[in-house]
């Protein structure tokens, strides 16, 4: 493929911005989103009247209390926009969706500088409404007063008690460790790699050191999964402006480079019918990215790998190429491999597991910063200047590759 | 113990397209949309062949055997006082794309193991039967790599 055919390659990320984080903050996702919005468009030197595209992932009354964020309209009346291209919605290539939608739109002139967001309020509404899980997915109907009845994939799985995505997962980390010989010591890395990085993270939900002992000691959810391969909920919004590159040379602060999307799915779009469990929509959404760029695996310089459960990135590390089919168990064996100093580093905030679950976005956010030498403490050493970031898990995926300069 | 699935269970909702599947336990069978031309089973319930596109689906019993393809034993209390639980991923013995997430029962947590063989039993629940499956009494755990 040719490059000038990249229309991925005519968008930047000028500006970043997230909001408070935390536990139970009990303040509306609107509220959330508007202050993240103004940090991001302070950030890429712009004011609200410069916005014309408003993205979001998903919006509009998606899935459990807090999940979704406050709809795109609301937003924008919240901030009084005037847009030229305005989209949301929770189907596409991962929660990173509404970003790649954004470039595609000022590659294709519709949108000069888009707000996309991703809000949840998760920690709050499991404190109303005790813990989420059942119709994460939606797929309940009322039936009069009675319990709900399930349609839609639900139907497949809620009755048998596989209420959540940690059940489904949890089958994939079985199937790994039997074909794999995948083990929890091995498995642990990534929740041990993130809590280390959550430690250098003022933001970060957990910051107290983490061990081994704990992991193997703590109770299990779903086997193997245990609670520390779980994310931890929280309320927060991430906000990114996605700016046509030509507005880079005029950004205050360095931009990030839109390199290359992967957006495939070529399986089964399901979780319990896709034809390999061990990769899923991973495999097609990486695939397609590398063929969409000269870059490699080995060019990489910082990973940003989706950890709603630790198998997830496990899942990534191997089909995004850093490792063979199989090998992400040794690959991450003692830690050294994939922590801020080795050969590449993971998860820098801390990932879901430890700075708290922002849905893919928070991966994002930390890949800019990183790119821009702005990590602090938990900064990468040797001035990164490629990043990667997956977003998803089970059949749904999708990747972007960022640089510090064009391509 | 390891009980035969959760407390209690949120059910299917029955409409005109998945009502075969969801009262086929009435007479103790399991069965699948079967494409007349191309013979694959389809799962879940489609309006025509998505192999050969041919509009040519309808319900055939199939022999309720199949090999666990993966588990997990559920802990966590979803619902309150919830035991133990074990939730399987099984492959029909007829076509190896087709799985049913569903519950294992009548073995142990520590028992479990991929690649062993079940047949169905049905978890009859107002209007629906649940398709559950059990080990299949003798039979050696095969290896499931391919399946
Ligand atoms: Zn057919």
């Amino acid at each position: 493929m040719r490059a000038d055919q990249l229309l991925e390659r005519k968008a930047v990320i000028s500006g970043i911005g997230q909001s408070a984080v935390g536990r139970r903050l009990n303040r509306s996702d609107l509220d959330l989103t508007v202050e993240a919005a103004l940090v991001a468009i302070a950030d890429a030197g712009l004011t609200r009247d410069d916005i014309d595209g408003l993205s979001t992932y998903p919006g509009m009354g998606m899935g459990p209390g807090g999940f979704a964020g406050p709809a795109g309209p609301d937003v924008q009346d919240a901030l009084r926009l005037k847009l030229n291209w305005h989209d949301g919605g929770g189907e596409g290539p991962g929660q990173i969706r509404a970003v790649m939608a954004a470039c595609l739109a000022v590659a294709a002139g519709l949108a000069r500088h888009v707000l996309v967001y991703r809000t949840v309020t998760e920690s709050t509404a499991q404190g109303k409404g005790g813990r989420q899980a059942l119709g994460g997915m939606g797929g309940m109907t009322g039936s009069g007063g009675g319990p709900p009845r399930m349609m839609g994939f639900m139907q497949w799985t809620i009755p048998f008690g596989a209420v959540s995505a940690t059940n489904w997962l949890a089958q994939v980390a079985r199937r790994r460790m039997y074909e794999f010989g995948l083990t929890r010591e091995q498995l642990a890395q990534i929740a041990l790699n993130g809590r280390r990085n959550a430690m250098l993270n003022p933001i970060a939900i957990f910051r107290e050191p983490l061990t081994m002992e704990d992991y193997l000691a703590a109770r299990m959810i779903s086997t193997p999964l245990c609670l520390y391969d779980c994310d931890i909920p929280c309320d927060g919004s991430t906000a990114v402006i996605v700016s046509h590159v030509d507005y880079a040379p005029d950004a205050p602060r360095s931009v990030a480079h839109v390199n290359a999307i992967g957006t495939a799915i070529r399986g089964r779009p399901s979780w319990d019918q896709f034809d390999d469990m061990t990769t899923m929509a991973a495999r097609d959404a990486a695939a397609s990215m590398w063929k969409r760029t000269e870059l490699t695996p080995a060019d990489v310089d910082v990973a940003e790998l989706y950890d709603g459960f630790s198998i997830l990135t496990m899942t990534w590390l191997e089909e995004l190429g850093f490792c063979g089919k199989g090998e992400s168990g040794p690959f991450v064996e003692g830690g050294e491999r994939i922590a801020l100093g080795g050969e590449l580093p993971l998860n820098t905030s801390g990932g879901q597991l430890s700075a708290g679950r922002l849905h893919g976005f928070g991966f994002l956010h930390e890949a800019c910063l990183q790119l821009r030498g702005e990590g602090g403490a938990r900064q990468v050493a040797g001035n990164p200047e490629v990043a990667v970031v997956a977003n998803g898990g089970g059949p749904i995926a999708g990747t972007m590759l960022l640089t510090r300069g064009p391509a | 113990m390891t009980a035969s699935g959760p407390p209690f269970r949120l059910l299917p909702r029955v409409d005109d397209s998945n009502r075969f599947y969801w009262t086929s336990g009435a007479d103790g069978h399991l069965r699948f949309q079967r494409c007349g031309d191309c013979r694959h089973y389809v799962h879940p319930p489609a309006p025509r062949c998505p192999y050969c596109l041919a509009d040519a689906l309808a319900p055939e019993a199939v022999s309720g055997r199949g090999v666990v393809h993966s588990y997990t034993v559920n802990m966590q209390q979803w619902f309150p006082d919830a035991e133990p639980y074990i939730i399987g991923l099984v492959t029909i013995a007829e076509q190896d794309d087709v799985r049913l997430t569903t519950n294992i029962i009548d073995t142990e947590a520590d028992d479990m193991a991929i690649g062993m063989e079940v047949e169905v039993d049905f978890v009859e629940a107002e209007d629906v039967w649940l398709p559950v499956f059990r080990p299949v009494a003798g039979a050696a755990v095969t290896n499931a790599a391919a399946s």
